[in-house]
């Protein structure tokens, strides 16, 4: 059971890791990469929303989705639950915590519809995971998540500083250095698979 | 019979969670100051920062938490300070005197030539950080436009002959560009002024500003000798101009024998 714990995180973080591996998130991976302190606002956020929504939507599939035959709705249906979860911590955040709120309310809505939250749900479904094992590979997965963001947040704030032709900067560029980046990734996949 | 249940479980997890939003929202809802919006909306919303808070909306904020005065927005001016005393129900205050940026800087591409050719990354600081800058002058305006690129207003623009032009319509003195030169070029001065002023920055000695600058503060008193009012001092080799004593008579501008004694507040301007 451990070994099988640590494997989910070995394999969600380094591995799988869903942005540089399965390119889920794509967007805020490169939206919210510039300043490696939004990264981490961000990977904050993502990481609370993703634990919860990954939970939910478990407890959905596996209590209601499942005795009813309706497993073919799940993706519609957890759609439904996360962008409805979402708004939910959100506006419970700004009432009860208005400092946690500052910190992560701004990146709540980009969150509401990205498809790494659903991915992570839908994935794990897929393993058939326990809850358990659910919220290890939440928690992972997002982690793994925030990684690739400081890390990248960290090469485009060196890259500023960088005399490049016009033809390369901005978008081109952090495509580039995206692709990279998931290319050396790419050397953990062999190691270990689920 | 498949159809319905499907209809049924996703039509009710639809009213479920839109149920529980709708509560949320109502249970939870957090009573905003209606004078933050109506102040917000009264600023430029340029979100420059000059008046030390991040954004027209953190400074409104902090007006209405009594945290900022309601003077603090420098591009607003007396006009917006009114109208937010207005809105928080207190006496006027802040000044009128409208203010603009001062360039104390006369040296273009033509009088004051380079030490060495830079093809660096076109920014002051880059410039500044490579052996203390291409421009012979140690104090002189590099000319790579940091500050007009720093201008939230678009009111400063580099001329063609490598110095900064402040456009007075445009210029709000939120001091921005003030804060980006490198060399302390800039500083905010009484748009309307009447009195002279000496554009250079140069501490050099005399000699020195001659071999790099052909319109350089030399420090030579001449000007200091012909000011009937006593309002000109020399320090560091660079002549200084009191604008509460001076009444603009000009003996100075006469006397100086490189021409750079000039109207306040006009220079670099457009």
């Amino acid at each position: 059971m451990e070994l099988n714990l640590a494997a989910i995180i070995f394999v969600a973080i380094l591995a799988n890791n869903i942005v540089l591996n399965q390119f889920l998130g794509v967007c805020p991976y490169l939206g919210v990469s510039k300043r490696i302190e939004t990264s981490l606002g961000m990977g904050m956020a993502v990481v609370f929303v993703m634990t919860l929504a990954t939970i939910v939507s478990w407890v959905i599939f596996n209590f209601i989705l499942i005795p009813l035959d309706l497993v073919y709705l799940r993706t519609i249906a957890f759609i439904l639950v996360i962008a409805s979860l979402v708004q939910l911590v959100e506006i419970v955040l700004k009432k009860n915590n208005p400092t946690l709120f500052k910190a992560l309310g701004i990146y709540l809505p980009l969150i509401t519809t990205n498809c790494a939250i659903l991915g992570v749900a839908l994935l794990n479904i897929q393993m058939g995971h326990n809850i358990i094992q659910t919220v290890v590979y939440a928690i992972a997965a997002a982690i793994g998540f925030t990684m690739a963001l400081v890390i990248m947040a960290g090469i485009r704030e060196r890259l500023e500083l960088v005399n490049m032709s016009g033809l390369l900067q901005g978008a081109a560029v952090t495509l580039v250095t995206a692709g990279i980046l998931s290319l050396s990734f790419m050397g953990f996949a062999g190691i270990m698979t689920l | 019979m498949e159809l319905f249940t499907a209809l049924i479980v996703i039509g009710g997890m639809g009213l479920v969670f839109g149920g529980l939003l709708a509560v949320a929202a109502k249970h939870f809802a957090v009573e905003e100051d209606a004078r933050v919006e109506t102040i917000c909306d009264l600023l430029p919303g340029a979100n420059c920062g000059a008046c030390g808070f991040p954004g027209c909306i953190s400074f409104a904020e902090n007006v209405v938490g009594l945290k900022a005065d309601a003077s603090g927005c420098i591009p607003g001016g007396k006009d917006i300070c009114d109208s937010i005393c207005k809105v928080m129900g207190i006496d006027s205050v802040g000044s009128e005197v409208k203010k603009v940026a001062e360039i104390s800087c006369l040296g273009s591409r033509d009088v004051a030539p380079d030490k060495f050719e830079y093809h660096g990354v076109r920014d002051c600081n880059a410039a500044l950080a490579f052996s203390g800058g291409f421009k012979a002058c140690k104090y002189g305006c590099l000319g790579l436009g940091t500050c007009a690129e720093s201008c939230p207003f678009d009111a400063l623009h580099m001329g063609d002959n490598g110095l900064p032009i402040v456009d007075r319509e445009r210029c709000t003195a939120c001091g921005i560009c003030v804060k980006a030169c490198p060399r302390d070029l800039i500083r905010i001065a009484d748009a309307d002024r009447t009195c002279k002023y000496v554009p250079c920055n140069s501490k050099d000695k005399g000699k020195v500003v001659r071999e790099v600058c052909e319109v350089g503060c030399t420090g030579c008193k001449a000007c200091v000798k012909a000011c009937p009012q006593d309002a000109i001092v020399v320090e560091d080799s660079l002549a200084v101009i009191d604008s509460s004593k001076c009444d603009n008579c000009g003996e100075c501008v006469d006397a100086c024998r490189r021409s750079i004694i000039k109207d306040a507040a006009k220079v670099h301007h457009a």
